[in-house]
């Protein structure tokens, strides 16, 4: 095919007019069909015998190599274990001037009770920014990964339709509500008890994806929608933001802060703690129900 | 008898760990993954750290398996029962083909 214009013979603008245009037929690229389709299915060159026999050795070669390799550091971690210092050791190197003001003036500095509560949202709460951030940078990821178009078309009938099964429905009015009350109970009492940010926020997914997975996935966006979702997860992390700020402002500053730490015991007490929990909360929450949402249906 | 159940726990934590890895079905790797998480929990609770244990609880035990089933839905690992689709008929195989 002469794929190469000869510039000597090209028309001149008035016979393109004249003649009604180019006559690009020589040019056009149609395929011919003696050539090679490129969808051809790929075969090894030598024949599958050999192919299979090189494939079984190699893989031999490679399961024992990962044995071996994992012998070698399960002995590696039990050994690091064995030298680890014993459980509750007053000697052991964590147990210096840090772990011992935590527990000491933990709970007169931050107010709450749990000391594990005032460490990850007093003390270290820029540690727990960071780790809220993480949390919405994975949802993101998430996002840009598995975010398709909702299908079109009708999906097909449910193997088992949980709606219209009896069990299954009326079990589920009744644990949705506890769950999400055991779940706010956890964020709300995260100062005071066992719990925080991260549990109650994951405990409180379960509700969600327990509705998407019972009335299915259409009526759950209906209820949480991708804006209502994106707007609590902005605000919440905003407001932490702008929380922690203040505090490590004026605290950095010995500037009088407007916050009190309260009564230790109280429900409203230990200054910001309360507020972030339930800010971690809601950020967990709804990176959880994004996740599965995302995962199941490839938008929420 | 605190021991006893140490004891026990800790080689539910080895058998599950190891059983996980050696599974050859994925769906019944992740179930074992999921035991795992539970018994790691009551382990955490030992360890008098209850909040780890309640955090390991709802996420090792509950959103990661719920995660892992989903995965292993899109990579059609599980659904694949003939017999779980007999009634279906001619609509069509699995659903996440017709995106």
């Amino acid at each position: 095919m002469n794929t190469q214009p000869n510039h000597a013979n090209d028309p001149s603008l008035l016979e393109l007019w004249y003649n009604g245009g180019l006559d690009l037929t020589d040019h056009l690229y149609i395929p011919v069909e003696d050539e090679p389709q490129p969808a051809e299915k790929y075969r090894p060159k030598h024949n599958d015998a050999v192919f299979a026999r090189h494939l079984y050795r190699y893989a031999r070669v490679f399961n024992v190599a990962g044995t071996v390799l994992c012998i070698l550091f399960s002995l590696l971690m039990i050994l690091t274990v064995a030298n680890l210092p014993a459980y509750g050791d007053p000697d052991a190197p964590t147990v210096n001037e840090v772990a011992e003001r935590y527990v000491e003036q933990g709970t007169a500095e931050t107010g709450a009770v749990n000391t594990v509560a005032g460490m990850i949202l007093d003390y270290r709460a820029f540690d727990t920014l960071g780790e809220s951030f993480v949390l919405f940078t994975a949802v993101a990821a998430v996002t840009i990964l598995m975010e398709r178009k909702p299908k079109k078309k009708v999906r097909r009938a449910e193997v088992i339709s949980y709606a219209e099964d009896d069990i299954v429905r009326v079990v589920s009015r009744f644990v949705i509500p506890i769950v999400l009350v055991f779940g706010v109970y956890i964020l709300l009492n995260g100062h005071l008890s066992p719990g925080g940010g991260f549990s109650g926020g994951a405990i409180m997914a379960a509700a969600p994806i327990l509705y998407a997975m019972v009335w299915g996935d259409e009526q759950a966006s209906r209820v949480f929608t991708a804006r209502r979702i994106r707007t609590v997860v902005v605000c919440a992390l905003g407001f932490y933001c702008a929380a922690k700020s203040y505090s490590f402002f004026t605290g950095a500053n010995h500037l009088p802060s407007i916050i009190s730490t309260g009564t230790p015991g109280n429900i409203f007490s230990a200054g910001l703690i309360m507020p972030l929990n339930v800010a971690v909360g809601l950020v967990v929450c709804c990176t959880m129900y994004s996740f599965y949402m995302y995962f199941r249906r490839g938008s929420i | 008898m605190i021991t006893a159940f140490r004891l026990i726990l800790l080689a539910g934590l080895v058998i599950c760990a190891i059983a996980t890895a050696l599974t050859k079905n994925l769906m019944r790797s992740v179930i074992i993954y999921t035991v795992y998480g539970l018994l790691m929990s009551v382990v955490w609770l030992l360890l008098e750290s209850p909040d780890l244990a309640i955090t390991e609880a709802a996420v090792g035990a509950g959103i990661t398996g719920i995660l892992f089933f989903l995965t292993l839905r899109r990579i059609h690992q599980i659904d694949k029962d003939p017999d779980h689709y007999a009634h279906l008929d001619g609509e069509g195989g699995d659903d996440e083909h017709t995106a």
